[in-house]
């Protein structure tokens, strides 16, 4: 039928790892954030979601590393990560092989693509789907963006791998959510876990708030790297879903949770 | 012999169980499967987290490589700087530091 549903959410694995560690002041209200979003996802009456994440080599890796990919399986399962060290337990993910093969031979029109009937999900869509499907109810189709090993798409490609995503979804018949995960800056897993470069994220987001395409993609990955870190090239995925949506965003929620190794974001971004 | 053998080591041990356990029984023939040059083998050997991370493992791999071999985070944190005061700045890849040793950016 089309998209009914874009938005953007962090990923962090101390998001629930290591809750405990983390003043509840800042912890409670993200995770209410996150919360509402569930709602508002589940008031669209989707028949699937897609998480479109920015894996850390769950999958994928320098041996062949596909640049976008989209899963066509199935099922899926996750998390891959030890379930004690994430917090999250583990569990089977249904997907639609059928729904998959129509929206990525659509896409296929305009973008290269991986697919995958195997897939396990890592911190990138366990940490989001533990806050958004928390029974494990939806229907779930995977999609990625190398951020990780460069060289890695060029931005401009990041948005129209989401622009092709929305016409593949407005193209099949059932109602589809997206939700795209990720940084903004970060320094994650190196001894700078923690670092939050506030100011530029909260540009960024007013640039995704706005849609201001050329804004989002005027980025160099030198300034990235520099200003928001190696975890800052996962701007791919925020990109992406503004390229689906191209409507008014709103930024639900942005606050910097160092033990959680990122500034906290929850936003979505009106159908146009 | 590389970074990139010395990932996928890391890759293959983080994603499969059969792996872990071959590491488990045995971790010097686990590492004799890769082309590894002696300061890698002995860094895996070792558990050394801080030579590893100098070397420009990908913290996302590393951090459960920590996790595997019983490194709770924030001595995995701490690990990394002293690799970085032992060895000297990192060497390759993307991960390198950009806080001094004294930081604690998190508290941890
Ligand atoms: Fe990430």
């Amino acid at each position: 039928m089309t998209l009914v549903y874009s938005g953007v959410c962090s990923h962090g694995p101390g998001i629930t790892g290591r809750a405990d560690l983390a003043d509840p002041a800042l912890r409670d209200p993200f995770y209410a954030a996150f919360h509402a979003m569930r709602d508002e996802i589940a008031a669209t009456k989707p028949d699937a979601l897609i998480v479109l994440a920015a894996e850390h080599f769950a999958n994928f890796f320098m041996d062949k590393m596909p640049s976008f990919a989209i899963g066509m399986g199935e099922s899926y399962t996750g998390p891959i990560e030890d379930p004690d060290w994430l917090k999250i337990p583990h569990r089977a993910v249904k997907g639609d092989p059928d729904l998959s093969r129509r929206i990525i031979a659509e896409m296929m029109q305009t973008v290269d693509l991986t697919y995958c009937e195997e897939w396990r999900f890592d911190h990138g869509i366990m940490v989001p789907l533990h806050f958004l499907d928390p029974a494990n109810e939806l229907t779930v189709i995977p999609a990625n963006i190398n951020c990780q090993g460069p060289p890695l798409a060029p931005l401009h490609r990041a948005w129209a791998f989401g622009e092709a995503l929305r016409r593949a979804a407005d193209a099949v018949p059932e109602r589809i959510a997206l939700v795209a995960t990720g940084g903004i800056s970060h320094w994650p897993a190196t001894p700078d876990s923690g670092k939050i470069n506030e100011e530029w994220d909260r540009e960024f987001m007013r640039r995704w708030v706005a849609c201001d395409k050329d804004a989002m993609l005027s980025y160099t990955d030198e300034e990235t790297y520099r200003d928001g870190g190696q975890g800052g090239f996962e701007i791919r995925a925020f990109i992406a879903a503004a390229a689906a949506a191209q409507g008014q965003g709103t930024l639900h929620f942005y606050t910097p949770i160092p033990i959680f190794a990122v500034g906290c974001t929850i936003a979505s971004m009106e159908i146009a | 012999m590389s970074l990139y053998t010395l990932s996928k080591l890391l890759y293959e041990l983080n994603r499969s169980d059969e792996a872990k356990a071959r590491f488990q029984a045995d971790r010097e023939s686990f590492t004799h499967e890769f082309a590894l040059d002696d300061e890698e083998r002995s860094a895996i050997l070792e558990g050394d987290i801080g030579l590893l991370y100098v070397l420009g493992v990908n913290g996302q791999i590393l951090m459960h490589f920590a996790a595997l071999i019983g490194v709770e985070w924030a001595d995995y944190l701490q690990q990394m700087r002293d690799g970085v005061t032992r060895y000297g700045p990192v060497r390759a890849g993307l991960y390198a530091m950009t806080t001094r040793s004294d930081e604690k950016v998190a508290g941890l």
